[in-house]
């Protein structure tokens, strides 16, 4: 994924300027990081010498005159393409959770202390973000993102019940 | 007030120790959610504090009275004044359609047939369950039996609703909605709520969570 194929999807709806895609990018993504201007300017740019958008004029609202770009035909082929594709399954075994699970293991014998201020600190996290959904006029884009969020916690909170259990019965056979 | 408290409370169905020495304070207008992983205690918890079972030893209190003490028919009495309670699979009575069902606790309370089915219809259109009104639970779909519970449950604006596992999994948007309608009618009422669940998600929504391993708090858990 790039931000390109991102701009490139939000220009299939009209042409846009830099600043409307800026913009549109940060509200519609709304767990991404904001984009700075210069990324958004740059990559149109490129998109423009790649032949997948074209200047079609320019548009003045309060500010300065902006130059407002559409998308080329080659620019909606690449924008399919990019949707027929899939994202790799990230393996995420290099997850800070799980070196502290060890080292505390190593360290200090026991990881129960640590899972349980760890749970304690994601379920807080994902109470922020239930009454961020639950609030009147979250958007659709703020709802999927508070879900995505929600369910990525959720996981990893079930990983760390999985993670207790398994060493609790592991500790009792070496005692046995 | 309407505080809810266990101390140290201990149940043992056999040599199985459900609760070992439990104890708890719930305020009232807390949401509270009681998680732990299966067959840690979470529903006995909620058996004890609501009234329904007595625990061996340790005390129960509600509002500055003590419940576990009192007999079968007062427990009754409490139960139906204050508390309202959603049970896991919802245990609708078989016979009865699902209006009927929902009108039953206003029914018990000495209200009029007309009045009762009435106002039961008005809360089964709040749970999104107006269209099974008339259906028998046999008919019904684990969704639709959620909601009527939860209808049944909320009828008589209890003081403190108890929910055991009200959504299952919290899997579909339609289980969001069902909790949605628990939470909305206990803010009305600033009704305390206590919901056994062992999804996080779930959890979520509660001010504060309860965990539970083994029959008692998981900061207790002895090593
Ligand atoms: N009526 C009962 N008869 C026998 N054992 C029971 C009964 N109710 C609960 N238990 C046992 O007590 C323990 C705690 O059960 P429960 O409170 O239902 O746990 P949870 O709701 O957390 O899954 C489990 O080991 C369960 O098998
Ligand atoms: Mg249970």
């Amino acid at each position: 994924m790039s931000i390109g194929h991102i701009l490139l999807g939000l220009l299939t709806e009209r042409p846009k300027h830099g600043y409307e895609l800026k913009r549109e990018h940060d509200e519609r993504l709304p767990g991404a990081k904001p984009l700075a201007y210069g990324q958004v300017y740059a990559t149109l740019q490129r998109l423009q010498r790649d032949g997948k958008v074209a200047i079609s004029g320019t548009a003045q609202e309060s500010g300065p005159e902006r130059t407002v770009y559409e998308i080329t035909g080659e620019g909606t082929a690449d924008v399919h393409r990019w949707l027929a594709e899939i994202e790799q399954p990230a393996p995420f075994i290099s997850s800070p959770l799980f070196a502290r699970v060890v080292l505390a293991l190593v360290a200090e014998g026991s990881a129960d202390g640590y899972l349980l201020r760890q749970r304690s600190a994601h379920l807080e996290r994902m109470r922020e973000l239930t009454a961020r959904k639950s609030s009147a006029g979250a958007s659709v884009g703020e709802l999927l993102a508070a879900d995505y969020a929600l369910h990525h916690l959720d996981a990893d909170l079930r990983w760390m019940e999985t993670a207790r259990q398994r060493i609790d019965e592991l500790t009792r056979e070496i005692r046995a | 007030m309407n505080t809810l408290e266990a101390r140290q409370v201990e149940k043992a169905f056999g040599r199985t120790h459900a609760l070992r020495g439990l104890s708890a304070k719930i305020e009232p207008g807390e949401i509270v959610a009681i998680t732990g992983p299966s067959g840690s205690g979470k529903s006995t918890l909620l058996h004890c504090l609501s009234g329904i079972m007595r625990p061996e030893t340790g005390e129960v209190h509600y509002a500055g009275e003590r419940i576990d003490t009192l007999d079968e028919a007062a427990r009754t009495k409490l139960r139906r004044e204050h508390f309202g309670i959603v049970f896991q699979f919802g245990r609708l009575v078989p016979e009865l359609t699902a209006v009927e069902n929902v009108a039953l606790p206003l029914l018990f309370d000495g209200h009029g047939r007309e009045e009762a089915t009435t106002v039961a219809r008005a809360w089964l259109e709040e749970a999104g369950a107006a269209d099974v009104a008339d259906a028998r639970p046999a008919e019904l779909s684990g969704g639709q039996l959620q909601r009527v519970a939860v209808a049944r449950a909320l009828i008589t604006s209890p003081k403190v609703i108890f929910a055991d596992e009200p959504t299952g999994a919290l899997d579909s948007v339609a289980g969001e909605r069902v909790l949605s309608l628990l939470l909305g009618a206990a803010r009305v009422n600033s009704a305390t709520v206590v919901i056994v669940t062992h999804d996080n998600r779930v959890a979520a929504y509660a001010d504060r969570e309860i965990v539970l391993r083994d029959g008692v708090t998981a900061g207790e858990v002895m090593a």
